[in-house]
């Protein structure tokens, strides 16, 4: 069936200058300084858990709002960076920052090999494909001894930073989470605005002619994938610390589906969506906990509406009010 | 009796069998996957939530109404088929002129939804549903013991899938739907009501959906996270065979499980990645899969 399709991207964040627009600088110092200050009003894990998230879902972000490719697997990377990290730090003894560097780059290690076969397939294919190697993942973390099974591995001690600073205090954690989340947000930021970025928009515009204009454009979407896999590990080795747990929840599917609402309910492709879409999502869950199977619904719900009716997300309908890239 | 490998021979065609039924299940539900992608361009996430809503229907029509198994056979797909048509038109419909991944999320949601209100109504623990009597009990081939509801589970696997292959290559129903696959607008000016025929399309898959979780009923215990993990593998064998042709998301089907029960028996640990192992393997070899037509 041949009909054209479009994808709504915000069409605003696509007119993106390729230097730094003086509100982006804005927003970013306003929501540094109201993360100072929030831990002192919140309660502090439950704002570590937005970050994480927020983290994990910019990272997908990078993929399917800037690269064009929805990956349903991202859980896979999230998880299975999350149980090194536990492992790490409980079994081996090692510091907090050596067992989240050792998860991160498990998780970019798998994303390699996945990228690698998933990027041979397209559109609606690529979505399949990741999602069931994240399944394989996940039949491994079910499997295997590492993992602790059913069970998950529990009681990851959060030890002390470089050896010296206790980690066991939420404030101290915190503040570490903070600069390791705002540090991805930034990466992601300047891999966006870079001429690599530029190359990613255009491939995920245009692929033929991206490809004529001799660009080697699977190249540039394993990179973007690895990239992408990179950052979700990071999140996910943080929430090991954070919440001192890693489980068979952190690898399972619905995982992948609910990283790919926030990215959705905040706005595909702009920069401040999936923060949003994570802080939205997370405090949700947070408030209807004891609902049981409701909270499943409601999120379904918010898929079908997100889709039917408001596929900008909420930063990419502000974006658009605002006439500014956001 | 022989040996092979140290393999005992019930062991082997027990789980032989096993395969088949399983393969049953990944040929009917990739089949309906297949018809629907072919002419919706969409991939069908919540077809596991509907294999478990037809799996359900029919508990509560024996159970509520009294309705047996064999009228659930055909009551059933009709109803949940029905549900898919106002799902279609109420929703899906209106993502036609989008991206393929927005379908793909839509039914996603979907998914979400039924198997909330299902995990809300019924609990996660299961609820059984008897072997209709005229198919309880086992024939004796001599080298194993065979059920004979699992053996009516392939033959009506079978009698299906060919039937939907026959109404599709052969008739000239299924010529309209092939024509309209192509080319929707050329088809569309020759009088065809095309619309409606996505319409009914999406309706026969999802009921091919629940054909199958009626069948699926009597033998796994009646939940609402049975169809959640198959669809993944369903969606393995999809990657495997390509959606190109009717007949290969068949054999596929059917080949997978029974490749799947092999393994069980020569190396019972991977059994549960076995087809993910042949799907990157595919992919490194036949990127657009054994059947698949290059996009």
């Amino acid at each position: 069936m041949s009909v054209t399709t479009e994808t709504t991207y915000s069409s605003a964040a696509d007119a993106m200058p390729i230097g730094t627009p003086r509100h982006h600088i804005i927003i970013f110092a306003g929501l540094l300084v109201l993360l100072l200050i929030a831990p002192f009003v919140l309660y502090p894990v439950f704002i570590m858990k937005i970050l994480c998230f927020a983290l994990f879902a910019s990272a997908l972000n990078l993929l399917l709002g800037f690269g064009g490719l929805l990956s349903f697997g991202h859980a896979a990377f999230f998880g299975s960076a999350s149980y090194v990290t536990a492992h790490a730090a409980k079994v081996w003894g090692l510091t907090p920052e050596v067992a989240i560097l050792l998860g991160t780059i498990a998780a970019a290690f798998l994303g390699l090999v996945i990228g690698a076969l998933a990027i041979r397939r397209q559109g609606i294919y690529f979505a399949m494909v990741t999602l069931a190697f994240a399944q394989m993942v996940f039949f491994f973390a079910l499997q295997s001894p590492f993992t602790g099974g059913e069970d998950g591995i529990q009681a990851v001690p959060r030890g002390d930073l470089f050896g010296v600073i206790p980690l066991s205090n939420d404030m101290t954690l915190y503040f570490v989470v903070l600069a390791i989340v705002f540090g991805g947000l930034l990466a992601i930021y300047r891999i966006i605005h870079s001429p690599f970025g530029q190359v990613l928009k255009a491939i995920r515009d245009n692929e033929p002619r991206s490809i004529s204009l001799g660009y080697k454009v699977n190249r540039y979407k394993l990179a973007v994938f690895v990239m992408s896999a990179t950052l979700a590990g990071m999140a996910g080795s943080t929430k090991a610390l954070v919440f001192q747990l890693a489980s068979l929840t952190d690898v399972y599917w619905t995982m992948s589906g609910e990283v790919v609402l926030m990215t959705l309910l905040g706005g595909m492709g702009t920069i401040f969506g999936p923060f949003v879409g994570a802080a939205v999502i997370v405090t949700m869950q947070n408030y209807f906990a004891s609902f049981g199977a409701w909270v499943t619904i409601l999120q379904g719900t918010i898929f079908v509406v997100s889709v039917l009716l408001f596929r900008e997300g909420i930063i990419g309908v502000l974006s658009r009010w605002l006439k500014k890239p956001l | 009796m022989f040996e092979l490998l140290g393999i005992p021979p019930q062991a082997l065609f027990g789980q032989l069998l096993l395969g088949l039924i399983n393969g049953s299940f990944y040929a009917l539900l990739s089949l309906g996957l297949a018809v629907i992608f072919g002419l919706l361009n969409i991939i069908n996430f919540s077809h596991g939530a509907q294999y478990m809503m037809g799996a359900f229907v029919a508990w509560m029509g024996l159970t509520w109404l009294g309705i047996p198994y064999w009228g659930a056979l055909v009551i059933v797909p009709l109803v949940v088929g029905t549900t898919g048509v106002v799902i279609e038109r109420l929703m899906i419909s209106k993502l036609y002129h989008l991206d393929h991944l927005y379908g793909l999320l839509l039914t996603f949601g979907l998914a979400l939804i039924i198997q909330g209100l299902f995990r809300n109504g019924f609990g996660v623990s299961g609820l059984p549903y008897s072997i209709p009597s005229q198919l309880s009990g086992g024939t004796n081939l001599g080298f194993m013991f065979l059920p004979n509801y699992r053996a009516w589970v392939v033959v009506a696997s079978l009698i299906v899938c060919f039937g939907t292959w026959f109404a599709i290559e052969r008739t000239r129903l299924g010529a309209y739907l092939r024509a309209a696959t192509e080319n929707p607008t050329l088809v569309g000016a020759f009088g065809i009501n095309v619309p409606r025929m996505i319409t009914l399309t999406y309706g026969f898959g999802v009921a091919l959906a629940a054909f199958a979780g009626v069948l699926a009923a009597p033998i796994y215990s009646v939940n609402p996270n049975m169809g959640a993990d198959l669809i993944i593998v369903v969606f393995a064998v999809v990657v495997i065979g390509g959606m190109g042709s009717i007949l290969g998301a068949i054999l596929t089907g059917f080949g997978l499980g029974i490749v799947e029960g092999l393994t069980k028996v020569f190396y019972p640990e991977a059994s549960s990645v076995a087809i993910f192992v042949i799907m990157a393997i595919v992919l490194l070899f036949k990127p657009a899969g054994l059947f698949g037509r290059t996009a």
